[in-house]
């Protein structure tokens, strides 16, 4: 375990699919307690990055320190201190939203009784108890992207990945789902987070954007809008990306 | 027991409730197989019209076209034709085969280890040819073995023909059947079972929790070796009450050794999902790795003592040889247990190193 007092520590962080970079050569570090956005259009290299920080995806070079242990030697370790939601909808859809919850209650562990006290909690939690032995597969997709959120947070991680949680869903269970980050932040949990929604990265603590593999910029929102001079996010990535073009 | 393990399990069962079609077609398509197959070969297989030249004319020779004679196997249909019409008889499809017995027979018979005896087998159904073919050398072998006094154990070459004293067809083919679907239908559940995770992402999750491969493969051996052994009982019920197919050993036994059969079975799958991205590419890697190696290669079809020396070693790694020796002794004969150790010991082996190699492979990582 190696501590550098960041939650994330990458240097240098490369991933190549065949010839092709898609991620180039990018480093940067999250802080405890933040809320890191990672914002890029489709292609860019978010999940990639996302994968590689996870364990899910070897590096082809570079340094990744993530929760103090290394992405390379340490990937067990990785998994037990982080929690996950993927891009797509990972979960079982022909379970019922409870058997899920239970499923990986056990995955990571729990006891049995454990198990049933945190379902409990996390019904509560996800207002779902009048759907909790509906199948998941009927639920509406801002629910189950709740509902993917919470099992990632079975195991109590204090730093959770989110992969464009809010993609595809309709506008007010965005912003349900960023009360929920917001609440996770207080708790003193560390966020990594992408979007390609720009006004979502107006919630983010830090931000860095990503092109083609690249990160091309990486501060603060209110930072980015006074250097770029913008009103919005969705002007400072316009401008961003006329930058990296010229 | 490990509560992750359980959750595997637990989870796994609920996929399989959830989707009854599924599990319908998994239990009645091997039945359904047992049917058709059972009955194509069987009626396939029977009555072959058969033309006899005896050159020998002994009591010795007659006695040999008696057992021939017997069997339901043969329908003799000719006698003593002129050896320049064979061909004009494979031709007007009046024969399918033809049985030369040498004028030497007799004094072969007394003297040498090894007599000769011509068999000519129309093959343009090359898989009907090669029935026939491990049908009668079956026949003529017992038959040597009997009446041929320099074979002084009667029991050292083929013993299981012995067992099958009116050597009916369909004894000989059913066991050969059920070893090709449990296998097949062993490995295609498992093969499956993993392969879906991957395409519908669900794998991704399961991946970055601190779930051991060995959890994971375990986790999904057991809940589909239960639904294997229904399918096999349900294939073995069939095999017995519809094709009237004995079982003269001990049913316990019958039952432990399917259990392990449908190991090898399910560890086949498993390997075969670690290497493979889509349900489509395990599913045909399934069928074509199963059935062919256990149709050519297990004796079912071709004896395995007639194949050239290198497919009789492949043959061992067949897991259907030894489950072929396994079912035929215990329904045929009545063998023990330890009658079968070998052939045990080797799908025991199979099973274990299949299992092994699918942990090790499985990756955990996305590529
Ligand atoms: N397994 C893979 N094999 C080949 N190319 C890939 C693979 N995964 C991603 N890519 C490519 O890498 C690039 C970055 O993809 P990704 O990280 O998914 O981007 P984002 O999440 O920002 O949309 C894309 O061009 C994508 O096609
Ligand atoms: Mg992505």
């Amino acid at each position: 375990m190696t501590n550098s007092g960041y939650t994330v520590h990458v240097e240098n962080l490369t991933r190549m699919f065949g010839t092709f970079k898609a991620v180039d050569n990018v480093s940067f570090q999250v802080k405890p307690g933040e809320i890191f956005g990672f914002l890029g259009a489709n292609g860019a290299g978010k999940t990639t990055t996302i994968r590689m920080l996870c364990g899910l995806l070897l590096p082809t070079s570079g340094k990744a320190i993530v929760a103090g242990y290394d992405v390379y030697k340490d990937t067990e370790a990785i998994k037990r201190h982080i929690g996950y939601m993927a891009q797509r909808f990972s979960l079982y859809e022909d379970l019922t939203v409870r058997e899920n919850i239970e499923f990986y209650g056990g995955v990571y562990g729990l006891n049995r009784k454990q198990i049933k006290t945190k379902t409990a909690e996390l019904l509560d939690y996800l207002k779902l108890w009048e759907h909790a032995d509906k199948l998941t597969a009927s639920l509406p997709l801002g629910w189950k992207q709740r509902m993917a959120l919470s099992t990632a947070l079975l195991h109590n991680p204090d730093l959770i990945f989110l992969d464009e949680p809010t993609s595809g869903v309709d506008p007010e269970s965005r912003r349900n789902f960023w009360m929920l980050i917001y609440e996770l932040s207080e708790q003193g949990k560390t966020i990594f987070v992408t979007t390609h929604f720009m006004d979502e990265a107006e919630y983010c603590h830090r931000l860095s954007i990503m092109r083609d593999g690249k990160i091309v910029e990486l501060d603060k929102p209110q930072s980015l809008k006074q250097k770029y001079k913008a009103d919005t996010m969705q002007d400072v990535f316009m401008k961003v990306v006329q930058k990296v073009e010229a | 027991m490990n509560q992750i393990l359980l959750s595997i399990i637990k989870k796994e069962f609920w996929h399989i409730l959830r989707d009854p079609q599924t599990l319908v077609i998994i239990l009645l398509m091997p039945i359904l197989m047992l049917f058709l197959f059972g009955y194509a070969i069987t009626l396939e297989m029977k009555d072959i019209t058969t033309v006899i030249i005896d050159h020998s004319k002994t009591p010795h020779s007659r006695q040999f076209i008696e057992k021939i004679r017997s069997t339901d196997f043969f329908n003799i249909t000719g006698f003593n034709i002129p050896e320049s019409q064979i061909e004009d008889i494979f031709f007007r499809r009046q024969a399918r085969c033809v049985l030369v017995i040498p004028s030497d027979f007799a004094s072969d018979l007394q003297t040498e280890m090894r007599t000769k005896i011509q068999l000519i087998i129309d093959a343009s159904d090359p898989n009907a040819a090669n029935f026939i073919n491990n049908y009668f050398a079956q026949l003529s072998m017992r038959y040597n073995n009997e009446n041929n006094p320099r074979l002084a154990m009667p029991f050292s070459v083929e013993p299981r023909i012995f067992y099958n004293p009116d050597l009916k067809s369909d004894y000989f083919f059913v066991p050969g059947l059920i070893a090709v679907l449990i296998l097949l239908i062993s490995a295609l559940l498992t093969s499956i079972a993993i392969v879906r995770e991957k395409e519908i992402g669900t794998m991704e999750q399961i991946l970055v929790s601190p779930v051991h491969p060995v959890q994971i493969i375990i986790g999904k051996v057991i809940p589909y070796t239960i639904l294997g052994f229904i399918d096999s009982i349900l294939i073995l019920l069939v095999g017995h009450f519809w094709f009237g197919v004995p079982v003269i050993g001990s049913i316990v036994f019958l039952l432990f050794a399917l259990v392990i059969y449908i190991l090898t079975g399910l560890s086949f799958g498993l390997m075969i999902s670690t290497i493979t991205d889509s349900q489509q590419m395990a599913m045909m890697a399934a069928l074509l790795s199963t059935i062919l190696p256990t149709i050519m290669l297990s004796g079912f079809i071709f004896p395995i003592k007639s194949m050239p020396l290198i497919f009789q070693y492949v043959s061992k790694i067949v897991p259907a040889t030894h489950f072929l020796e396994i079912i035929r002794g215990i329904m045929l004969k009545g063998n023990t247990l330890l009658d079968l150790k070998v052939q045990l010991g080797y799908l025991f082996g199979l099973a274990g190193l299949l299992i092994l190699v699918s942990v090790r492979k499985f990756s955990t990582k996305l590529e």
